[in-house]
């Protein structure tokens, strides 16, 4: 006989679809953001500095649902890694939603100023972050450890683009002075999306370490 | 091989292994080799081998009917007294057989003490239970030796305080909580290195299991500690090492925090997580 009490899976359920939904939200808001800086549209950066609040909600959602599971359930072996994992993924997603702001911000100071360079790098840095962000959810979704380290590996090729840009704006603000502000902000963005990338990232470790009990994180090879 | 009746003798071998079994390099206190248990024709426990260091908590874990219990009683072959039962393989404590012909079976419970789920005082007095071991075994010399291990024994057992103007009033008068913990002064009074404990809080209010549960951390400095529970929390809060049972297999023994967290077997993890049993 099963002891488990029906609503402990829905609830987990629940929690699962809450997080997908958070996921949705942030990785929706860095699009826009992106989709604002390239196109240089102050309304959609607007929209974007203007709306953090559902995935705040979520965040504290997410942690009472956590808590309440935690307490009424105290949850063993493979359901309790599923929900500390759903705590640490819950602090990322809010996270990249932060940045996502940081992003819009950046952006609309970038927009005063004539365009610096065309922009091509970053908007493929932020196919990359988002992809990242995608698959990770997917990962935990799917409890898909492969896809999880694939997610791993697309971390080195953002920290080079990040690089990249970083060397190809120093070379136009040397060249010209008045480069030096909207740069900066270009860079910052490139920063915020490398930060992503690893927010990103911890998800993908979290997904490992729920389904296999391996802790990856900083290069561990060991067990929990 | 072991049946109801043994004999008094092997109680130096035991007394002997036990001086060299101190120290941080010490051998296990327990270790059970391809031990079979049967009632009868029927097999209830099926090749189980376990090491047990001493001053660890062990909790034993499955489902009704999986042999832990049965388990336990061998660790001090209380399953003896059950008529048409037998024991194939080894179980050594400190070294030494215990099923081995001439073992003494008294001197082995008084090593390898015992606790049960529902409290069993005797109706005497707190002091006269605590005392009974102690008089029957000739343990002591003198009325103030007597009156010193009654009072060390209720201390350890953590009621010292709550009986000592009152002790010799009935022990029935006791809360179902005290009770158990004057079972376990009982226990400790005689002096084992052993405790066995079989569901001790499982009759008890979460405020009287708390107690217990204290004692028990408390108590393993001093003995190593073999605990059957029900309760998982319990097995996760109280102790170090934990052994899942199923269907009389040892299927999966290590550390209680492996154990409650990453098991390695499927059984075990379908077990914790509630998904049978």
């Amino acid at each position: 006989m099963d002891r488990q009490v029906p609503h402990f899976r829905e609830e987990l359920e629940a929690l699962q679809g809450r997080l997908l939904e958070m996921g949705g939200l942030a990785e929706e808001r860095v699009r826009a953001a992106l989709y604002g800086l390239v196109t240089r549209d102050p309304a959609v950066i607007n929209k974007v500095l203007s709306g953090d609040e559902p995935i705040n909600q979520l965040h504290i959602e997410v942690d009472n649902r956590c808590f309440r599971l935690l307490a009424l359930h105290q949850p063993m072996a493979t359901d309790l890694r599923a929900i500390v994992a759903a705590v640490k993924i819950n602090t990322d997603l809010e996270r990249v939603g932060d940045l996502a702001v940081n992003i819009a911000e950046a952006a609309k100071r970038y927009i005063g100023h004539a365009p610096v360079k065309q922009l091509i790098d970053i908007p493929q840095m932020g196919d990359i972050a988002q992809a990242m962000l995608r698959d990770s959810l997917d990962a935990f979704v799917r409890r898909d450890t492969e896809l999880a380290h694939k997610v791993l590996s697309e971390d080195d090729r953002l920290d080079s683009l990040k690089t990249q840009v970083f060397r190809d704006l120093l070379t136009h603000m040397l060249r010209n002075q008045s480069t030096v502000e909207p740069s900066l902000d270009l860079i910052l963005i490139s920063r915020h999306l490398e930060r992503i990338g690893d927010h990103a990232t911890n998800i993908a470790e979290d997904v490992i370490f729920m389904v296999s009990a391996l802790d990856v994180r900083h290069h561990l090879a060991g067990s929990s | 091989m072991s049946t109801a009746s043994r004999s008094l003798a092997g109680l130096g071998d035991l007394a002997a292994a036990r001086k060299t079994s101190d120290g941080p390099d010490a051998p296990c206190k327990i270790e059970v080799e391809s031990m079979n248990f049967y009632y009868g024709l029927t097999r209830a426990l099926q090749d189980i081998s376990i090491r047990i260091k001493p001053n660890v908590v062990t909790a034993f874990i499955g489902p009704s009917g999986c042999g832990k219990s049965t388990f336990l009683r061998t660790l001090n072959r209380m399953n003896d007294i059950i008529p048409g039962t037998r024991v194939e393989g080894r179980i050594l404590i400190d070294s030494v057989d215990i099923y081995k012909s001439g073992m003494d079976v008294v001197q082995l419970r008084r090593r390898v003490g015992m606790v049960f789920q529902k409290s069993n005082p005797f109706p005497k007095s707190i002091f006269d239970n605590v005392a009974y071991g102690l008089r029957l075994n000739v343990i002591v010399k003198s009325k103030a030796e007597l009156n010193e291990r009654v009072e060390q024994s209720l201390t350890q057992a953590a009621l010292w305080n709550e009986v000592k103007d009152r002790l010799h009033e009935s022990a029935l008068a006791l809360s179902g909580g005290q009770q158990q913990r004057l079972c376990i002064a009982r226990a400790l009074a005689v002096r084992p290195d052993i405790l066995l404990m079989d569901e001790p809080a499982s009759a008890l209010d979460p405020i009287a299991t708390q107690r217990i549960e204290e004692l028990v951390y408390d108590l393993k400095k001093t003995y190593t500690i073999a605990i059957v529970t029900h309760n998982m929390q319990q097995a996760a809060r109280v102790s170090d090492h934990t052994a899942f049972f199923w269907l009389g297999r040892l299927v999966e023994y290590d550390r209680t925090e492996k154990i409650f967290t990453a098991p390695a077997e499927k059984l075990t993890e379908d077990y914790v997580t509630g998904r049978f049993g």
